[in-house]
């Protein structure tokens, strides 16, 4: 219309121009402009975020027009920082900002989805039956349970109502249950803090049933077990505004401005205040362009740099001049100045435990747990003395739990850090040497296998009257770094030139890094570290600790942090980052989730194991512990394969195992209820007769395989599972690409375990997903729930990356039949308390316990460790095994109990990391908000229906959001300490965040002991700082930061002092190197799987938007020597594979990839652009099919103090980055869409249902 | 003079992570339809790297811009409105589908609508534009993501003119930086001059330049017209399309979409005076390397009391003038010049400037120079080849970079003194020619980024 006005007046135009023409001004309508106004309005705009594992935690604005989300961007209203520092807005990232797309795609799932076979088979059961007795006859039934368990990843679904699904999961449940135990069930979700309902949702309904959760952050390999190790903390790291405090910021093997988009800034800007920067990383990438240096060690030998720089810190920084400010950082706060025992094997010393009260005459008189107190000399005395703050103070006795300089009888003492000049003589101590051999291209050098280097000794007697010599941790350790003192001796070096393990000089060798550049960069991090007195900071993540021997690299770099008093200060401290591991309202949190108001302990496993049992990857094992060992370890029997010690850990209440018994612990139970004994004695007694057996010995037993199984949020079939065609193998028992065989002669046959001569083939019954998008697991899933979107539910989310807590809300109803999490598990605890009773009542269920973390039990044994099965010692629950549990479950009332809180709380307290403090008020306070239930076996208990109600129930209990109960857990924690602690959460007694507050803006939470950092006006949170400045003792055994690891196993396997250790050899190339040939050149490469850019994780990775914005696909980068050698151009198909599997994607050429490296972004998922395997005869795999589970002794140590089992705390870990790969451009690109009967390249119906091409297994072969 | 005020956008490259929010949020807000699945108002390009469209910055092949008669005058490069008229039919320099890339999207309902088949379902990807299956994605809307593709194919890059790129192919020599890209919103703007149908024009209160959606008759020729090849075919309206500065937020005191998304924070929106009576002779200096300093004599000192009032005569308001103050654009750009514009030789004197990015010093091998100037890198000795960043922002000349970038590294030397050391050292800022206020000041805008301060 406006322009035909504007022809109207055509003669009368205004117009005029200037410039020379380069202007001109109209007056015409601009009425169209309206167009795109229109466009940019919206209904409503509400406030949510994305539960997906990526620390992001950003809150979006999500804009609504006409019902339908539209769009989002990143809301811009965090509370403030300082007016010294950059503020939090906006925080997001290019995935976050694509998400929107999921909601009305093609991969949303809109209907419960169920395997066509499957449903049949119940219909035509239940017409007849019961439900219970329907799914008993279907499942004990094996050629019907084959029907669909073989049938599973390739296609054949069909939509099914919620009433009905239900029913049948629920008589599933009930029926595993009544047959099996209920520890048969098991589920899989991962990263509360995305979004911690969505995940209570699920535990509580599987807790209380007493089913088995699996964790996540071990299984991820996000979990570094060097934090545990050293710290006694799962993960504590400073939030990312604290980087802006560093004066000198190394980013090592984290990605963060790919990894951490929301937070780069912070990095980016504190370059402007004046902060230097060093990237280390062997491709150039994203971060790389940030740095005033960018060092590319050889992928995989990240220790060796971290202990050449270490080197040049020692020699500089405390050997020929000592900076003072060091030297009494880790007098206080490490274990430099404690002294070590030095065992005689075969005519030489070796260092041994660390000293401990009990062994010196009258224990110090220390009475209470002399065993487990750390023994210094004090400098001003020259007496032996126990300072404050050991693990043994911490239990047993109150008020001495400090890091204050004293001693158990009160007195000051000023602890000495070297015996350099205060020794009986100098001797050699010899250290194991582990670079002396290296798999693929890595480079071994020329060194011994034992290196003897001089250290100042000391004699001292023992309490029986005989002599010991010790030394300090610290002379010790600057023997292993190899420096020269002037003790004379060999292995150590004077100049940094010397080719000795650990010089600059040896360590350009192994990593490639120039010795300037080492030199340099030690010296500008530990000189910036000394001037700001510990503003030096390491950023590092997933690059490093995907690696076997992550401990060796994290704790290198750890000890540098030490060294140069980083630890606990702002601006500086490590920084790892890998997986949003923080869930800030823990405390809040766990009893809901866990059900630990109705029952306890709840069944949680180790996910790694578990995977590592039940996926059969042991039968692959390839990998021999004589391998591992120390040329130094400790005398006895280090015989076994892998699953050998973990069974071994297991049974000596380390590690904890699911299935837990052969027999139904169920039946136990009640003959156990029934005799009326003792549950510990009763289980003894069987164990020792043979009468009760642990499952872990026999997993390939179909009475031990775990049946149900549950995954939500999350993908491990498509993300996490390492090992992924070996799952689908066993686990699953779909077709697969194992490409390999158990029969190899490099297999090591296990001693404790059962080898079945056939493996089994899809040990689950069934396999239910919850998801919004079709992703792998929805795939190969019998059952697919749809679940509501981030923007369609309300939810809590954290992160470690900043102090806000914020929500998820519903911007939209669920579409279509979606429901949220907490809907759907509450529905099926309706639907399962109805149909249990035809087999289920109030039981009575024995639980094994492994030995806590943060309790009393953590002071195991203190001494070499005994195992009762070989008759070393007796079996004693919650000593030297497990310990046993009987408890009572009430089946019928599961529903009405999921929906109301219980009164275990009021009963035992709620509490967190061995503190424990009364909740009755908080109690009182939740009904009167949720309200109570008003009738049934329930009433009178606080309401939590729906998942606004557990939002407020977290928000009530936890120290972090109701600060009433901070100030209580404060004072709680200051009986331990004996010093004050609450005034660090004082003025906030009344402050109470609810959920309708953190809708309309995010909270900063409060200073809470579950954190070893403080919320404040004046400083970031930063990880260790009330260890430092409040002098809180670590939760290790010397309660200061542990950099000597004394435990037999850790001596025995090499690593009680930091040391280098090569990546492993998982040998599974060679025996398909040139086997399978298609005609093209093939290439060897280490296969890196870091995190990628176009989704987190698997989850965006189908999107359509990032897809666009990519390649469309799969892909893997490749260098371009390594591309020209292999005839591949950008963008050729090529395929990956080695014994355990094979993967098809495009290769991406570039030059900023090192050769003989490959890059697999993790988790691209075989959903969209994968073509068929010309390896295997199936589809092409994902990253995780030419992977392989390596599980390392070291990590299944337990009940020693920090080494004791926590969920997710500590324990085996999914390392998967020493794989090898053989890769070639493909010569024929398949399809494999058509259905069943099409004459793809497949052949079917071998033994375990399809294997792909015989041919080519038998060539492997 | 006729003082006109637009606003401008600076980009701080240095401190740009690649991250692409800015073009995933900007594409669903306007680009989310059908006709322009293949559009990114704005993109992020890796560099070096031949863009989107491909080899966009070629104009030998595009013809986008303006030339420069012998007698001086200027006229654009694809030929005065005569020569435009009679190519209407048939543009031999419009970029095809191909140069940007075939959108597609993939068979996502296959995964649940499948029968049971022989292998795992996977959805095939197909043509958004045909329908049909694609074998194989060729390209897409950032292929060179992170330096993708061989650095043979990349080195086409235009702006390794003079550069000696066959050693910086090497791995050891690997260089990168991203360069976010949208419309200009030029003050001489050659779409305008190319557009046979008068649909495009500047709007006179804020600079914005748009297509008249009515008007438009999709002839594309502003397609060609424009060197920074960001107008866009809708296939399905027929009509181009282009980056809209967010209008809709503009007019309402909100920053663009890209802008407020920035997840980096490295863009600034800002109030700039100019005198449109300049362009003309601004735009058609001899010398391209004299285009820069040229076009900064067209903008006006909006602290300039004589500027104030005649800007108030000509009915600038009061608002505007105390935005122009503030701009941190007005400081990025002439107080400290420290942005420049993209491709001035291109002579449409762009509205949309960049803070060229520091990066890693040359070689491990050299570490001491980590050290080299008040504790920090010299300038000299930065992986990023001078010559390549001049070739994007002074039409080769080096020395207006090299003096930001060593501004930059100074305000870092400044900063360090003063957080590490905790000293104070008035040298530094001498010695780049800056006051030590206008280094806090810098700090301020440039690293503590407020969001008031970046808007």
């Amino acid at each position: 219309m406006s322009h035909f006005l504007d022809r109207l007046t055509y003669f009368r135009r205004d117009q005029e121009t200037f410039s020379g023409g380069h202007g001109i001004t109209t007056r015409e309508s601009r009425k169209w402009e309206d167009a795109y106004r229109k466009r940019w309005a919206a209904d409503k705009i509400v406030r949510s975020t994305h539960g997906v594992n990526c620390t992001g935690s950003c809150s979006w604005k999500i804009y609504v027009k006409g019902g339908i989300v539209t769009w989002e961007t990143q809301q811009t209203d965090y509370p403030r920082t300082r007016p010294d520092l950059p503020n939090h807005e906006p925080r997001g990232c290019p995935r976050g900002a694509s998400y929107s797309w999921y909601l009305y795609s093609g991969t949303r799932i809109k209907y419960p989805l169920v395997r066509a076979r499957l449903i049949r088979h119940w219909r035509e059961a239940r017409s007849s039956m019961s439900p219970v007795a329907a799914w008993r006859s279907i499942v004990q039934d094996s050629a019907k349970r084959r029907d669909w368990v073989a049938k599973r990843g390739r296609g054949g679904f069909v939509r099914v109502g919620w009433d009905e699904i239900n029913e049948l999961i629920a008589a599933a449940n009930a029926y595993t249950i009544r047959e099996y135990g209920p520890d048969r069930i098991a589920g899989f979700s991962p990263i509360p803090a995305m979004s911690m309902i969505s995940y209570a949702a699920g535990t509580r309904y599987l807790s209380l049933l007493g089913g088995t959760m699996l964790s996540f952050y071990d299984w991820y390999c996000d979990l570094p077990p060097s934090s545990p190790q050293v710290w006694g903390e799962q993960t504590d790291v400073p939030e990312s505004a604290d980087w802006y405090n560093a004066g000198f910021l190394l980013v090592w093997g984290s990605n963060v401005p790919m990894t951490r988009a929301p937070d780069a800034h912070f990095y980016s800007e504190v370059r402007y205040r004046g902060a230097k920067s060093v990237v280390i990383a062997p491709d150039y990438n994203e971060a790389a362009k940030f740095s005033d240096m960018w060092l590319h060690p050889k992928q995989g030998t990240d220790a060796a740099l971290a202990l050449a720089l270490g080197h040049v810190v020692l020699r500089e920084f405390y050997l020929d001049r000592q900076a003072e400010y060091f030297a009494d950082y880790t007098r206080r706060f490490s274990d430099f100045p404690l002294l070590v025992t030095l065992a005689e094997r075969d005519g030489q010393l070796v260092p041994d435990r660390m000293l401990r009260a009990a062994d010196l005459p009258d224990s110090l008189g220390e009475t209470n747990n002399p065993d487990w107190k750390a023994v210094g000399i004090d400098e001003v005395t020259g007496e032996l003395v126990a300072p404050l703050g050991s693990s043994g103070f911490r239990w047993g006795e109150q008020g001495k739990w400090n890091l204050e300089e004293r001693d158990g009888k009160g007195r000051d003492i000023r602890l000495r850090l070297s015996l350099a000049d205060a020794h009986d003589g100098i001797m050699p101590v010899s250290f194991p040497y582990f670079g002396g051999t290296a798999a693929h291209d890595w480079v071994a050098t020329t060194h011994e296998r034992i290196l003897k280097r001089n250290v100042p000794v000391r004699e001292i007697e023992r309490a029986d009257g005989g002599k010991l010599r010790v030394a300090t941790v610290f002379d010790l350790y600057c023997a292993n770094y190899g420096l020269d003192r002037g003790f004379g001796g060999e292995n150590v070096a004077t100049s940094f030139d010397d080719d000795i393990p650990f010089t600059p000089a040896w360590a350009e060798k192994v990593t490639g890094v120039p010795r300037q550049a080492i030199i340099q960069v030690a010296r500008e991090f530990a000189a910036n570290a000394e001037t700001t007195k510990g503003r030096s900071m390491v950023i590092l993540g997933a690059g490093l600790n995907h690696w076997y021997h992550m401990d060796m690299s994290y704790r290198g770099i750890i000890q540098l942090l030490v060294m140069c008093g980083c630890v606990g200060k702002s601006g500086g401290g490590w920084a790892h980052y890998v997986g949003q591991e923080k869930l800030r309202p823990q405390t809040g949190w766990l009893p809901l989730a866990f059900a630990l108001d109705w029952t306890r302990p709840p069944r949680q496993m180790n996910g790694t194991s578990f995977f590592y049992a039940h996926s059969d990857q042991w039968r692959y094992e390839t990998m021999k512990v004589s391998e591992l060992l120390s040329p130094l370890a400790p005398a006895g029997d280090w015989s076994g394969a892998m699953i050998d010690y973990n069974v071994r850990a297991e049974r000596m209440g380390w590690l904890p195992s699911a299935p837990q018994f052969e027999t139904n612990s169920l039946e136990l139970g009640g003959k156990i209820a029934e005799s009326g004994r003792d549950a510990g004695e009763a289980v003894v007694e069987g164990l020792k007769s043979g009468e009760i057996k642990l499952s872990n010995s026999d997993p390939d037993n179909p009475r031990n395989w775990p049946r149900n199984m549950f995954f939500w949020r999350s993908n491990v079939l498509g993300a996490s599972g390492k090992g992924h065609e070996y799952f689908l193998k066993h686990f699953v028992g779909s077709l697969h690409g194992v490409v390999g065989t158990d029969d190899r002669e490099e297999i090591q046959r296990p001693e404790e375990v059962v080898w079945r001569k056939e493996a089994p083939v899809g040990k689950l019954d069934l396999m239910v997903n919850v998801d919004f998008r079709m992703s792998t697991t929805s795939t190969y899933s019998d059952i697919v729930l749809p679940t509501a979107t981030w923007y369609e539910k309300h939810d809590l989310n954290t992160t470690d990356m900043h102090p806000f807590i914020h929500p998820l809300t519903a911007a939209v109803d669920p579409a279509w039949e979606a429901r949220s999490d907490w809907a759907i598990f509450r529905g099926l605890a309706r639907k399962f308390s109805e149909v249990a009773p035809e087999v289920l009542g109030i039981e009575r269920d024995v639980v094994l316990s492994p030995i806590q973390h943060d309790t009393p039990g953590e002071l195991g044994q203190a001494y070499e460790p005994k195992d009762w099965n070989r008759g070393e010692c007796e079996p004693v629950p919650g000593k030297t095994m497990p310990s046993v549990h009987l408890v009572e479950r009430n089946y019928p009332e599961t529903f009405l109990r999921f929906t109301s809180l219980g009164p275990d709380l009021e009963k035992f307290g709620n509490g967190s990391k061995g503190q424990n403090w009364k909740a009755e008020r908080e109690i009182e306070h939740l009904g009167n908000l949720n309200g109570r239930v008003a009738e049934g076996p329930t009433a009178g208990r606080p309401k939590i229906d729906s998942d606004i109600d557990a939002c407020e129930t977290i928000l009530m209990l936890a120290p972090e959001t109701n600060g009433e109960v901070a100030i209580k857990a404060w004072n709680v924690l200051s009986k331990a300490t004996g010093r004050p602690h609450a005034h660090l959460a004082e003025g906030k007694e009344e402050e109470k965040i609810r959920f309708r507050d953190i809708v309309s803006q995010p909270r900063k939470i409060i200073s809470s002991p579950t954190w070893s950092g403080i919320e404040s006006e004046s400083v970031c949170y930063n990880a260790g700082y009330t260890n430092v400045h409040e002098l809180i003792p670590w939760r290790t055994i010397t309660g200061r930061q542990q950099l000597y690891q004394d435990h037999h196993w850790m001596r025995a396997f090499g690593e009680a002092f930091v040391t280098w250790k090569p990546p492993i050899d998982t040998r599974s190339v060679a025996r398909a190197l040139g086997k399978l040939p298609n005609g093209n050149p093939e290439i060897l490469l280490n296969f890196l799987t870091p995190h990628q850019k176009w989704g987190i994780h698997s989850t965006y990775t189908e999107n359509l938007i990032m897809l666009s914005l990519n390649r469309g696909g799969p892909a893997v980068w490749i260098s371009e020597k390594d591309a020209a050698e292999a005839g591949i151009v950008d963008n050729d198909w090529i395929e990956a594979f080695n014994v355990n599997g094979a993967l098809t994607a495009r290769a991406i050429v570039s030059q900023r990839i090192m050769p003989g490296s490959c890059i697999m972004y993790h988790a691209q998922e075989k959903v969209v652009n994968t073509v068929g395997s010309e390896v295997t005869g199936q589809r092409g795999g994902i990253h995780n099919s030419v992977t392989r589970i390596n599980m390392k002794p070291t990590h299944m140590i337990g009940g020693y103090a920090q080494l004791a089992y926590a969920f997710n705390y500590y324990g085996t870990v999914g390392a998967n980055r020493d794989e090898i790969v053989i890769l070639r451009k493909m010569s024929e690109v398949n399809w494999f869409d058509k259905a069943a009967d099409d004459a793809a390249n497949v052949e079917s119906g071998t033994a375990d249902w399809g294997t792909g091409t015989r041919k080519g297994k038998e060539a492997a072969e | 003079m006729r003082i006109r005020a637009q606003i401008a956008m600076v980009l701080n490259l240095d401190k740009c992570i690649g991250c692409h929010t800015c073009s995933i949020t900007c594409k669903n807000v306007w680009t989310n339809r059908e006709g322009v699945e293949y559009v990114w108002f704005n993109n992020v390009e890796t560099k070096p790297g031949i863009g989107y469209p491909k080899d966009w910055e070629n104009q030998k092949r595009w013809r986008g811009g303006w030339v420069r008669t012998k007698r001086g005058k200027l006229i654009p490069r694809q030929g005065s409105k005569w020569r435009i008229l009679s190519k209407i039919f048939a543009n031999p320099h419009l970029p095809e589908i191909d140069d940007f890339y075939e959108p597609y999207t993939f068979e996502y309902e296959w995964l649940q609508k499948a029968p049971e088949l022989q292998a795992q379902p996977s959805a095939k990807p197909r043509s958004l534009l045909t329908g049909s299956v694609i074998n194989k994605i060729e390209w897409s809307g950032n292929w060179e993501d992170m330096l993708g593709g061989e650095f043979e194919k990349r080195s086409h890059d235009y702006n390794f003119e003079g550069v000696e790129r066959e050693i910086y192919g090497e791995f050891e020599k690997t260089f990168m930086m991203y360069l976010p890209r949208l419309c200009e919103h030029c003050l001489n703007p050659s779409c305008l001059a190319s557009c046979p149908s008068g649909a495009i024009y500047k709007r006179e209160e804020d600079g914005i330049v748009l297509i008249d959606q009515e008007k438009c008759r999709g002839w594309r020729m502003c397609v060609s017209g424009c060197p920074y090849k960001k107008i866009y075919y809708n296939w399905s309206t027929g009509k181009s399309e282009k980056c809209i500065f967010c209008y809709p937020r503009i007019e309402t005191g909100q920053p663009t979409v890209c802008s407020e998304t920035c997840v980096g924070r490295i863009r600034y929106l800002g109030v700039v005076l100019y005198d449109a009576d300049r362009i003309e002779v601004a735009a058609s200096v001899e010398n391209e390397q004299d285009l820069y300093p040229a076009q900064l004599g067209v903008f006006l000192d909006p602290n300039d009391p004589e500027v104030q009032a005649e800007a108030r005569a000509q009915g600038i308001p009061d608002q505007w003038l105390e935005g122009a103050i503030r701009s941190p654009i007005y400081k990025m750009a002439v107080e400290w010049k420290v942005a420049f514009p993209l491709h001035p030789e291109y002579r449409t004197l762009p509205m949309v400037w960049y803070v060229p990015p520091l990066s890693p010093i040359q070689s491990a091998h050299e570490a001491g120079k980590i050290s080299a100037k008040d504790g920090m890198p010299d300038v000299r000795s930065l992986r990023i080849p001078l010559r390549y960043l001049a070739n994007l922002l002074t039409a080769g000349d080096e020395a207006p970079v090299a003096t930001a970038l060593e501004r930059m590294l100074a305000m870092r030397s400044y900063m360090r003194a003063k957080s590490v050391e905790g000293r104070i050292d008035p040298a530094i800022p001498e010695r780049v020619g800056l006051t030590q206020a206008m280094i806090e000041e810098m700090y301020k805008i440039m690293a503590l980024a407020n969001y008031e301060d970046r808007y």
